[in-house]
């Protein structure tokens, strides 16, 4: 067993140490909680590329790296829990890059929030949603991996409610807290029913664990209700955990409002690290969701929850590109397009595999962290504005901020060959077209790609090009209305959009440099991702691009891309916008479907009329319920109650102890009267003595003669 | 009348008159006298059964009474110690303001 592999809880304690630390600490000492979180980051850092290299130099059994350490935690009945953590190449991959975002996005922060007062609490959260995260990605052992993961919800709500003094920020936060927990509910019951099955919840544990073969086997086998397989029900119950916490079709709504927090949290936990923690699950329970499946064609599993799996996510990726476009707030489009690029990954899971959709997930956590870097960067610099409405012409004021954002929407567009997010996203697609179940996954995805390279050149065009529309008076009375805790932006009103000082932009360049090359990891010439994480042994092949209708593919999803862009320069980058009240192009054009769309299909409207309503009258009639019925049933007894008490003070006070008193006052009576003989007067008694012998004499005198 | 009836009824006498001055004088002295009248008359009950008893030659009768009388003078000491000591305490020896034993 490798050092690293035995240490590896280390990686998340470090930053629970440092969020503790932080919060034990006084609220001025800004530059010890800042150190801290970024120190311990740093190390866990280290340690994460340690557990990297690791899983590159050694080959386990069958080529795949994989070992598993913990400790027994209690004991109950026969059992003892045992927590484990495993470091395979899953996990390396991931605590890479959750721990490497999460240092960028510490560091950024140090500029971002460097006004807020409350710059300790959000660096101690910070710390603590790193800490949560990291231990869900090194948990072989469901249970442990369930605690972080609500760990990880929990500071999810304590972050997009940092603001709490906003009323939307706080509604915010309990809305995604609560959208979620829905989803957690199906997790807690699979991890129930999987307990239940296999008596174990560790992932894997030397042929014993809940994910190795024979446990699989014994959950294929077993049939239950509607002639699923146990493993199918025990699948679908946990990927409804990650469709909450990935946002996917239909517990998304959650997501977009939670860009309330602070732009850093939005980038590391709504976009970079914690929404993909159900991509991560899924890909983790991998083999529980392909156990039993009829091996396609092209030797992917195709089983029901993978087919679940797949449609959610081509559902979600196109409903969610769709809304994108016709958002106006900078944060949200990037969280449509979140929630959008989730869906893909949740797709390259189901039609490819684990290497697939986590391709994806990396390479979208690299990109979708510089996009809200960059959005915060612009938000910074335009005095908390984020309407792009009120925008425009940003590229003169913010070259850096201009340059890495437009590598992170080319990436995010699939910019074909040189970014990072057309190699991810073409594997998908190509995964998909070879789907044997159903091409209409496949449609969906191209559709998505076309929609996604279209919001955001329309994003881009309405930050970055044009005249700059945010009016002095506006952005003043915005941000006071907003009354967001930075003095300072009331000093700069008067002044142009200026660029972010270099704490923040270089986190932003660094992450522009991950965007363009971590492509090259996973082309179809050079896999080299697919063989990690499978085990596989890899070479460089050039043919393969051309091969099996590849390059055809990749030809498609190019055309694809540019016809998005082309129609995002014509529509917003050849007659740009001029005025912050004229209406949307597409608005003119389609009156009825922009309004759907700006409204996000009315999905919180239908939730508030059908589900929110039901849930209301629900808690109306259990009020009513326990007003009346239960409440009437304790009232009840309370007044039965009080009346027997009553009863029994009556009796008490009129019989008891009237009686008692009586005899007692008789009884006081009799002693003072008999004292009255006792008056202290020696003579007196003589002379009762003498009386008495009297009488005595004559009695007996008198009794003798009769 | 036998001389022994006589003597019972002049010991009689004695003892009524002692009892009736130890009830009604208000001076503990005199009080204390007519308790010594009484003992008196007691000791003359014990003489006059002697002398005119079954065995007068005894003089069991005389032993008892010389007795008698020597606990009556030790009690009488202690009696008058008791009233002198009350006299102290009190002020007073009138038995009808000694009557803290009351009650």
């Amino acid at each position: 067993m490798t050092w690293i592999a035995q240490n590896l809880w280390l990686i998340p304690v470090l930053p629970l140490v440092a969020s503790g630390v932080i919060a034990v600490n006084k609220q001025r000492q800004r530059k010890l909680a800042a150190t801290l979180a970024i120190g311990s980051m740093f190390v866990a850092f280290l340690l994460s590329l340690c557990a990297f290299s690791a899983t590159l130099l050694h080959h386990g059994e069958n080529g795949l790296f994989r070992e598993v350490a913990g400790f027994n935690w209690f004991q109950f009945g026969g059992q003892w829990l045992h927590l484990d953590w495993v470091l395979d190449p899953l996990t390396a991959i991931m605590l890479v890059m959750v721990s490497f975002v999460s240092l960028l996005i510490f560091i950024f922060s140090v500029g971002y929030m460097a006004h807020d007062e409350n710059f300790m609490r959000f660096f101690g959260f910070l710390s603590l949603f790193a800490a949560a995260m990291l231990g869900v990605v090194i948990a072989n052992n469901l249970l442990l991996f369930f605690i972080c993961w609500e760990l990880v919800g929990l500071t999810s709500y304590l972050l997009i409610g940092f603001w709490y003094h906003k009323p939307s920020a706080a509604a915010a936060a309990k809305k995604a807290f609560i959208t979620t927990r829905i989803g957690d509910l199906g997790l807690l019951l699979g991890m129930v029913w999987l307990y239940a099955e296999t008596g174990t919840l560790n992932f894997y544990a030397a042929g014993h664990g809940c994910l190795e073969s024979s446990a699989l086997t014994a959950m294929v086998t077993h049939i239950t209700a509607a002639g699923m397989a146990v493993s199918t029900a025990i699948g679908l119950l946990i990927f409804l955990g990650a469709v909450g916490k990935s946002g996917q079709l239909p517990l998304h709504v959650w997501l977009p409002d939670a860009m309330e927090g602070p732009t850093p949290v939005s980038a590391l936990i709504h976009a970079a690290t914690m929404v993909a923690a159900g991509v991560f699950l899924v890909a983790r329970v991998y083999p529980l969701m392909a156990a039993g499946a009829v091996v396609g064609e092209h030797g992917v599993p195709v089983t029901t929850a993978l087919n679940v799996v797949t449609w959610i996510g081509a559902l979600t990726a196109i409903f969610a590109a769709s809304i994108a476009v016709a958002q106006t707030d900078i944060k949200r489009i990037l969280a449509y397009s979140t929630v959008s690029q989730l869906g893909y990954m949740m797709l390259g899971l189901g039609v490819g595999g684990v290497a697939v959709g986590m391709f994806h997930l990396i390479t979208h956590a690299f990109f979708k962290a510089l996009l809200f870097l960059g959005s915060g960067s612009v938000i910074h610099g335009c005095h908390e504005e984020q309407d792009v409405r009120k925008m425009g012409g940003l590229k003169k004021f913010m070259p850096v901020t201009f340059a890495t954002y437009a590598i992170g929407m080319l990436a995010l567009s699939g910019f074909p060959l040189f970014f990072s997010g057309f190699w991810s996203k073409d594997e998908i697609l190509h995964s998909a077209h070879g789907w044997p179940v159903s091409h209409i996954p496949f449609f969906l995805g191209c559709t998505g790609a076309l929609l996604t390279a279209f919001y955001m050149t329309r994003q881009v065009a309405l930050v970055f090009f044009g005249k700059y529309r945010g009016g002095v008076r506006e952005s003043a009375a915005h941000s006071q209305s907003h009354g967001k805790n930075k003095p300072s932006c009331h000093e700069n009103n008067h002044a142009k959009p200026h660029e972010s000082p270099a704490v923040m932009t270089v986190p932003l360049v660094i992450l522009a440099g991950f965007a363009i090359l971590l492509g090259f990891v996973g082309t179809p010439a050079w896999p080299w991702f697919d063989g990690f994480l499978t085990g596989e042994p890899v070479g460089f092949n050039l043919g393969k691009l051309t091969e099996g209708g590849t390059l055809g593919l990749m030809l498609a999803s190019a055309v694809i891309v540019f016809t998005g862009l082309g129609l995002g320069w014509w529509l917003y980058g050849k007659r740009l916008r001029q005025t912050v009240g004229e209406s949307d192009v597409l608005q003119v054009a389609q009156p009825a479907v922009y309004r759907l769309l700006e409204n996000k299909y009315f999905i919180d409207e239908i939730y508030e009329a059908t589900v929110i309503r039901f849930n209301a009258r629900a808690a109306w009639f259990c009020d009513f319920l326990d007003r009346w019925i239960w409440g009437g049933m304790v009232l009840l007894a309370a007044w039965t109650t009080l009346g027997l008490s009553r009863l029994y003070r009556f009796t008490d006070e009129f019989v008891v102890n009237l009686g008692f008193d009586a005899g007692c006052e008789t009884l006081r009576e009799g002693g003072g009267g008999m004292s009255k003989w006792q008056n202290g007067r020696v003579q007196t008694y003589l002379r009762v003595i003498g009386v008495a012998l009297v009488v005595l004499v004559l009695f007996l005198i008198w009794g003798r003669r009769s | 009348m036998t001389p022994l009836q006589g003597c019972l009824l002049v010991s009689a006498l004695l003892f009524a008159i002692g009892f009736a001055g130890a009830v009604t004088r208000r001076n503990s002295i005199l009080a204390l006298v007519g308790i010594e009248l009484m003992l008196n008359a007691a000791n003359l009950n014990f003489i006059a059964f002697w002398r005119y008893g079954a065995h007068p030659e005894a003089l069991t009768g005389m032993m008892v009474v010389i007795f008698s009388i020597a606990i009556a003078a030790a009690e009488a000491a202690v009696g008058l110690a008791l009233i002198i000591a009350i006299y102290r305490h009190y002020r007073t020896v009138n038995l009808d303001e000694i009557k803290d034993l009351k009650g």
